[in-house]
């Protein structure tokens, strides 16, 4: 690793989970590691780091993409959301309160991804039918195999079954 | 991660004339990288050779998606979502919207772009059989302005084509007149999500009564870059469509058809499915015709 080609690394700038952050990094340094390494965001996983498994999936600018995938340069003036974004302990996103009802994390390497790919597709299709779920959730492998209560978690969801539990305040381990 | 970020330099010079100049500066020694998809693969697993890289990500003057009298024209760093998701691709050139489709997953498409899918020139290309069959042309462009070739002429061999290296891919152009067509688009691969094609096979055709009056066919991973099949289409041109008409195609593609043994599959099955794929199309055609 003592190859250097650049006397000095760029500054980029991007917002993450709503908060202006600024690096000093290689462009070519992979965007997953800016954000594990350089920004301590250690939610977002590396599985293949080939763009084929989905577990480094972040939102930026609105999309889905595999953070491994991308330069961190690309992301100069992005807006990125990790999973750490969507929600937290004690305030969890209805996503996630549907995965952990409904057993959609097992392993959990797959997980941070597996949200942040049911948060793309339901932010542009509230309302997917099964097979709009299989198609937005391809691009994210479960070792575990439990793609059913994956599904199932994403059904639950977009069908409203956590925001009804939020409201009504009710949120309790009652599924099994 | 075994590449080493700081082994390489990328660059972004924020618009399309800065990317020309610095490139005719240095013909060849600065490798253009768009959504990544290829290249960051290759960076990941220690085998990117190119040092220099500058980024034509974000250039809103590669990303559009035009219907101009005759044709729809679409920016070299048009996103393989923008094309699936727009409403002329749907229509007017159908087969390429089904093509986006399937490339990858949702995360790729929204950072894989077609003007990367045509310069990395995999043999396997999934938007390359759609663009064949629709006679595309593409639009080069260099500090010394633009010139326009057919897509069919794009690709010289192996992952080279008919770029100088001071050229970068501008756009390419799908003309609107295979509205009375039928089309045919066909991909088969281990799953149906993220696979690379083992083989695909893309047709358009004109029929007068039972004959055959305008047919194109195009493969992907049948040879070392995606192409027509002249010879099978010649058996089929002016010719009626029947059972022996069929075979006789299938056997020219066969003979046709240059594919390799690699680790997704055999020369042997990318034949044998790509001749089934053929069969399937003019059987399609035959029965529509039937159905008049």
């Amino acid at each position: 690793m003592s190859e250097r080609l650049i006397p000095s690394n760029p500054s980029i700038s991007f917002v993450v989970n709503g908060e202006k952050r600024t690096v000093n990094a290689p462009g070519m340094k992979r965007l997953l590691d800016v954000l594990r390494e350089d920004l301590h965001l250690t939610g977002t996983k590396e599985g293949c780091g080939e763009g084929e498994c989905g577990s480094c999936s972040v939102r930026m600018n609105g999309e889905l993409v595999n953070s491994c995938l991308v330069p961190a340069l690309q992301a100069e003036g992005a807006t990125i959301e990790t999973v750490e974004g969507l929600g937290e302990a004690g305030a969890l996103h209805p996503i996630q309160k549907a995965f952990l009802e409904c057993g959609g994390a097992q392993c959990g390497i797959c997980t941070p991804g597996m949200l942040m790919a049911t948060a793309q597709l339901l932010a542009v299709n509230p309302h997917p039918t099964i097979g709009e779920i299989r198609e937005g959730l391809a691009g994210n492998l479960c070792r575990c195999t439990g793609f059913k209560r994956i599904f199932d978690s994403v059904i639950a969801v977009a069908a409203g079954e956590m925001n009804a539990e939020m409201e009504h305040g009710t949120g309790g381990a009652h599924a099994g | 991660m075994r590449g080493n970020a700081d082994a390489h330099e990328l660059i972004a010079p924020g618009s399309l004339a800065g990317v020309l100049e610095l490139i005719a500066g240095a013909p060849g020694e600065w490798t253009p990288i768009a959504g990544g998809t290829e290249i960051m693969v290759a960076h990941a697993a220690g085998r990117l050779r190119e040092k220099k890289l500058v980024s034509l990500w974000g250039l809103g003057e590669l990303r559009f998606i035009e219907v101009s009298g005759d044709s729809i024209a679409i920016g070299a760093g048009t996103t393989f979502r923008d094309l699936r998701s727009n409403g002329a691709v749907q229509i007017d050139a159908p087969l390429l919207a089904k093509a986006a489709t399937w490339i990858g997953s949702i995360a790729n498409q929204s950072r894989a772009t077609i003007g990367g899918n045509l310069v990395n020139g995999s043999p396997a290309a999934d938007s390359s059989p759609a663009l064949l069959v629709y006679d595309a042309e593409v639009e080069l462009i260099s500090i010394r302005g633009k010139r326009r070739i057919p897509y069919s002429s794009f690709h010289t061999g192996y992952k080279r084509n008919a770029m100088a290296a001071d050229e970068l891919l501008y756009a390419v152009r799908v003309p609107l007149r295979f509205e009375r067509h039928k089309q045919y688009l066909r991909k088969v691969g281990t799953r149906r999500a993220m696979a690379i094609s083992k083989v695909a096979l893309a047709g358009t055709a004109l029929l007068e009564g039972e004959a055959v009056r305008e047919i194109r066919i195009a493969a992907a991973s049948l040879a070392p870059f995606p192409t027509r099949l002249y010879q099978t289409e010649g058996t089929l041109q002016g010719r009626p469509l029947g059972s022996i008409a069929i075979r006789e195609a299938q056997d020219a593609l066969l003979e046709e058809a240059k594919p390799i043994d690699d680790i997704r599959s055999t020369a042997a099955y990318r034949s044998r499915v790509a001749a089934n794929l053929l069969g399937e199309f003019l059987n399609e055609l035959l029965a529509a015709e039937a159905h008049r």
